[in-house]
């Protein structure tokens, strides 16, 4: 059953509307009520605030990643584990083709239904996934084969066995290699990025978010707790942090937004995946066309240009 | 990065900044102990409490009269200042944070960045102030760490950074993000040029500082006591709906489970760091 937001609500009435006239096979019925959809979607969607972004991003019909990469990459086999620790499930990496280019895919995979929100620790990874991720970004190095990192999750995991493998210095050393990874990378916020955990696998030649994602260095109910001491200032936090892609392009912390269908990855799971994996192709072609001293100096200027300050004496 | 920040060096002498932390009464009690002390007998021991070496936290200015060689220390990158790129506001602006940070320490970044020579080697130095928004990271602190890095490849030399903070800037939202991808970028060139750069933990390393340049020393050092961590305490509390072991994330945790090389008493500190950098340098 798809789950529908409040703000939807009519978008759920006249497609119900659509489905009965199907049954009824009246086709004139059907027509006048696509137009309606269509005009509701573009009212709808078009001027939502960033607090309901927040919601179509975690939205739990959204694709995750494990959806995007069953309907984009084929011939595909899972890798598994970190080599010292064990295999965490909340990072997942495969290896297979995309329209024929082979690439290596990790994710941030959140569960769907309680018994795999568990098993995927509502995709807030250990250390050992990070150490996972690198192991297989190090491999796609070895072998000369191209990257797509997919973001999404609430945050690394804050837990005791999480500290004590040093989850600081899993992220930090994901940071630092990834940069100097000397293969082709793309990096793409699907859902939920939250902080260095996101972080942890967005280090990349490019930085993209679908339309309706969020980037964001704490989560807005963090940040409400923290700052305004008072959880319920969550909207506020989510307007202040800036999070949306829209506002993050504009500010260039981002490469690109991709042009996810306007009614969002959750209602057209097969558009969002093209959209994606067009966007993926593109850049993929732009970064083969650099010669790979060129490609990594981009990178690195790229990494260590961000920031905004003034300086005094300039 | 061009190396052309050399030339808009600020040779701005440390003067002492009164802040609110030094309390008018001449007398100190230790958190730990709780014994009371003549302040001028816990400045002579460098913060370190006589009685149960309790490692309280200094200032900059002190740290860097602990770490720098008498007359050394050259500040570099002072006149870096945040701007307030999202106009952010909780329930204060971040322009009067910044302000109200000024008011207290003197300067407009958790950070100040220079060079010294410790027993004499050269060295490019980098210490976080708590004071100063919980020695958050922001766009500024950032730079200040990537230059600090251009420097040290420059120079040939090594880089020190002492961290004391709560992590990323919130009211720089994802700039202050990037800023761990920064560094750590910045991080790996140096260590591509086979320069050392040794972290020093002291209390507290949170959050997006320590997952990123903190935790990537060749050598990292803690303090005693420090804590240190990806997570806060409290968070970790929540999520896993139970008190947290007698310790956990303070220095000597770490060092058991092997996430830092060794736990130094500030005493030694200096010496442990001048030996460091001289087996590592000109082999």
């Amino acid at each position: 059953m798809a789950t529908y937001l409040e703000f939807e609500k009519k978008i759920k009435e006249i497609q119900d509307n659509i489905i009965a006239a199907e049954v009824r096979r009246d086709e004139a019925a059907i027509e006048i009520l696509q137009k309606q959809l269509e005009k509701e979607v573009a009212k709808t969607y078009k001027n939502l605030s960033p607090y309901q972004k927040l919601q179509l991003a975690r939205h739990q019909d959204r694709p995750y990643a494990l959806d995007y990469i069953n309907m984009i990459l084929e011939d595909k086999y899972e890798l598994h584990g970190d080599r010292h620790f064990r295999d965490d499930p909340a990072i997942i990496c495969y290896i297979g083709y995309i329209n024929g280019e082979k690439t290596v895919v990790i994710g941030e995979q959140k569960g769907r239904g309680t018994k795999n929100k568990i098993r995927r620790n509502f995709g807030m990874p250990h250390p050992e996934g990070y150490r996972k991720a690198l192991r297989v970004a190090k491999m796609a190095e070895k072998f000369n084969l191209p990257l797509l990192m997919l973001i999404d999750t609430p945050g690394a995991y804050p837990g005791l066995g999480a500290e004590e493998r040093n989850q600081s210095e899993a992220i930090a050393r994901n940071l630092l290699e990834l940069a100097e990874l000397d293969t082709p990378s793309v990096s793409i916020v699907i859902g939920e990025g939250g902080s260095g955990g996101a972080l942890a696998i967005g280090v990349a030649d490019k930085l993209a978010m679908m339309r309706y994602s969020v980037f964001s260095v704490i989560s807005p109910e963090g940040c409400a707790a923290i700052l305004w001491n008072d959880p319920a200032k969550v909207e506020a936090a989510t307007n202040a942090l800036k999070i949306t892609s829209e506002d993050l392009k504009e500010l260039g912390l981002i490469d690109d937004v991709i042009d996810e269908p306007l009614i969002g990855a959750h209602r057209d799971k097969e558009g969002a995946a093209n959209a994606l994996k067009n966007y993926y192709l593109e850049q993929l072609q732009e970064l083969k066309g650099l010669s790979k001293e060129e490609r990594m100096q981009k990178r690195y200027e790229k990494l260590t240009q961000v920031g905004a300050f003034k300086e005094a004496s300039k | 990065m061009n190396f052309l920040n050399i030339f808009s060096k600020s040779q701005q002498s440390l003067k002492k900044q009164p802040t609110k932390d030094e309390a008018p009464s001449h007398w100190v009690k230790c958190p730990s102990c709780q014994s009371l002390m003549y302040y001028k007998e816990i400045e002579n021991q460098n913060y370190v409490c006589p009685k149960c070496g309790f490692h309280l936290r200094i200032n900059v200015n002190d740290r860097i009269k602990l770490l720098a060689d008498e007359g050394s220390f050259v500040e570099y990158d002072a006149d870096l200042e945040p701007v307030d790129p999202l106009h952010f506001v909780d329930k204060k602006s971040y322009k009067k944070r910044v302000e109200e940070g000024f008011k207290k320490t003197g300067r407009k970044s958790s950070v100040v960045s220079g060079e010294c020579t410790m027993d004499g080697i050269l060295t490019q130095l980098v210490v976080f102030d708590f004071s100063f928004m919980g020695g958050s990271l922001g766009s500024v602190e950032g730079e200040k760490i990537v230059r600090a890095v251009n420097r040290a490849i420059e120079k040939r030399c090594g880089l020190i950074i002492v961290s004391a903070s709560g992590g990323a800037r919130m009211q720089e939202s994802t700039f202050s993000l990037m800023q761990m991808s920064k560094t750590s970028a910045a991080l790996g060139k140096l260590a591509k040029e086979k320069l050392p750069y040794i972290s020093v933990l002291s209390d507290p390393t949170m959050g997006g500082v320590s997952a990123s340049f903190a935790m990537l020393g060749d050598v990292i050092i803690a303090e005693p006591g420090a804590l240190i961590g990806f997570a806060g305490q409290r968070v970790i509390k929540q999520t896993i709906g139970s008190d947290l072991p007698e310790g956990f994330q303070r220095a000597e945790f770490l060092l058991e489970k092997g996430s830092i090389d060794m736990v130094v008493n500030r005493n030694e500190l200096k010496k442990t760091l001048s030996d460091l950098m001289k087996l590592f340098l000109n082999n």
